[in-house]
């Protein structure tokens, strides 16, 4: 690789990079093939179904299980590699139904894993202040909540400022304010400059949050890039949902007939319309035509589910 | 290898067995039969209190020769796969911590808890018994004590490859309690049974040699050979020539003993 000491926060450089990656167990070839370039600075989404093989490349990113064929580059350096260590130590990693230690506190957990990173934990309870257990600093990880489990992890997380954070699945267990305050704090830490990769099934929340992603199916990465960008190379169709002033149906329906609509399905108070991208302005200016007999007009571009299932089906 | 990593999993193992009063409860064990051996181990002739140093130490290897291989079987088997069964071993090797280094750490962990536990235990007794022995007895009784401290650690090192090997805590634990009976129950009555069977014309000069196959063995006749009165009362260990006898080298096979399951299970871990 030709890749010449760029500056630290060059967006285009590739902090995590996989090329040619392949995992395989026997016949069984759980990742087959997966290029991956995750830039400096970004929160990179991983999607795909159970199986699809994202765990199985987190493992390998994380220099947990060896690969089979291909190579892992995390900050230009191999995470098994002689400088394993040093690699480590910018990594934050929250695995998926993280397991803590039930005997220990919340402090004292911190603590043991600032011990095998080499940090100091001089600011753990700043640390669990931030993910909001101050309050159980001091009781054992028995009496907590799922979600509060969650939280101890992601503090495990941040210790020692990590460069770069894996997260798996981190919002299972979580209440909506707390999936909130996680999402704050990951933008805060995007400010900071540090590189995210984070997996999670639930789309809707992702789709908003992300800077780019991939979606992976039966081991291979079926796309890769901006959700806009996705919805667009997919060229799934829109809905527009409009409410008619009544006895205005049969004048809007008369308008629409001339307009290559895929779909028109009666609604309560109005119409649903689907279109093509192409047709979408064409559709807006003919309902903006007219005026007071069109009450209301929601649009719905496609969500990252209908991306998703598209790619993966 | 980092000495501070391996340390900090020794630590951690070894502190969350004094906090969840394992030490304590098998110390506690240690001691109360300890006592009641020396004290009324001659009850069924009759006779109860302190008899003699040798005769209590033969009583208490026959004693320990079971009881720690178990404990330190069920102290060890879940060190590796109960980690991994937990779901919480994928975040330990995310650390700066080779697998090498963690195996180690849980090891001598365990091996500090049980060795404390150990000397606590028959310590206590050592120290209530010390009025009536003279520095010859007492010398015997503290190599009765290191060589249990060395059994338990041999044993624990055979738990600790279980842990690397099984797939799930389950069939851990059927191994571990395979394990204790094969060593403890079968191996010499197999010995036994393959002089009878050839009527000592196989085995009868591999016997000795044989017997250090066996860390339970080993510790038997650590033990036994030191005191010359006891030594006409067993019969196995007395086959075996005063030239293998020295507490040296029978130390030495025993920290073998600790050495090659920890060596496999770090082959293994490390696959």
């Amino acid at each position: 690789m030709a890749d010449t000491s760029p500056a630290p926060n060059d967006a285009s450089r590739p902090v995590i990079l996989a090329r040619g990656v392949r995992k395989h167990y026997g016949a069984i070839h759980a990742v087959d093939g997966v290029d991956l370039d995750i830039r400096a600075g970004e929160l990179f989404g991983l999607i795909g179904h159970n199986g699809a093989g994202k765990s199985t490349m987190f493992k390998m990113m994380l220099g947990l299980i060896p690969l089979t064929a291909g190579e892992i580059r995390i900050d230009g350096a191999s995470v098994t590699g002689g400088d394993f260590r040093a690699v480590r130590r910018k990594v934050g990693y929250l695995p998926e139904n993280i397991v803590l230690y039930d005997n220990l506190n919340g402090l004292e957990t911190l603590q043991f894993f600032a011990r095998l990173k080499g940090v100091s934990s001089a600011d753990n309870p700043r640390l669990l202040e931030r993910v909001g257990l101050a309050h159980a600093a001091r009781r054992r990880v028995r009496e907590y909540s799922k979600g509060m489990r969650q939280r101890l992890g992601f503090a495990q997380a941040l210790l020692g400022r990590p460069r770069i954070l894996f997260l798996d699945e981190p919002t299972t267990g979580l209440d909506p304010e707390a999936i909130r305050g996680f999402y704050a704090i990951l933008r805060g830490l995007r400010e900071e400059g540090v590189t995210m990769v984070i997996t999670s099934h639930i789309l809707a929340e992702i789709q908003e949050r992300v800077d780019r992603l991939s979606i992976m199916a039966a081991g291979k990465v079926q796309a890769t890039g901006t959700v806009q960008a996705l919805r667009e190379s997919m060229d799934l169709p829109l809905w527009f949902e409009v409410r008619v002033a009544p006895g205005a149906l049969e004048t809007v329906r008369a308008a629409l007939a001339e307009l290559p609509l895929s779909a028109v399905e009666p609604r309560e108070d109005g119409l649903a319309l689907r279109c093509g991208r192409e047709a979408k302005m064409k559709v807006l200016a003919v309902l903006s035509s007219l005026g007071a007999q069109v009450r209301d007009l929601t649009m719905r571009e496609p969500s990252l589910e209908d991306v998703f299932f598209g790619f993966s089906d | 290898m980092e000495f501070s990593q391996i340390a900090t999993i020794a630590g951690k193992e070894f502190w969350d067995r004094i906090r969840n009063r394992w030490v304590l409860a098998v110390s506690l064990v240690f001691t109360v039969f300890a006592l009641s051996i020396a004290y009324f181990g001659a009850a069924q002739q009759g006779a109860v209190g302190f008899r003699s140093i040798e005769v209590t130490i033969a009583s208490l290897v026959s004693l320990v020769i079971y009881l720690i291989p178990l404990i330190a079987l069920l102290l060890g088997f879940d060190a590796i796969v109960g980690e991994r069964e937990r779901g919480s071993l994928d975040l330990l090797l995310s650390m700066p911590i080779t697998r090498g280094e963690l195996l180690l750490g849980k090891y001598l962990g365990l091996a500090g808890a049980l060795a404390f536990s150990t000397v606590v235990g028959f310590g206590l007794v050592g120290i209530v018994l010390s009025a009536q022995l003279d520095l010859n007895a007492l010398f015997h009784y503290f190599g009765f004590m290191l060589s249990s401290v060395l059994l338990g650690c041999a044993f624990l090192s055979l738990a600790v490859m279980l842990s690397v090997f099984a797939a799930d805590r389950t069939r851990a634990s059927g191994m571990a309690i395979a394990m204790w009976f094969f060593f403890v129950l079968v191996f010499d009555l197999l010995l036994l049974g393959v002089l009878v069977v050839t009527a000592g014309q196989w085995g009868g000069e591999a016997l000795p040699y044989m017997l250090l196959l066996n860390p339970a063995d080993v510790f038997r006749i650590l033990n036994i050979f030191s005191l010359e009165d006891v030594r006409t009362l067993y019969g196995l260990s007395t086959v075996f020539p005063p030239s293998l006898a020295r507490p040296w080298l029978l130390g030495l096979v025993m920290l073998a003993w600790i050495a090659a399951p920890l060596a496999i299970a770090s082959w293994r871990f490390r696959r």
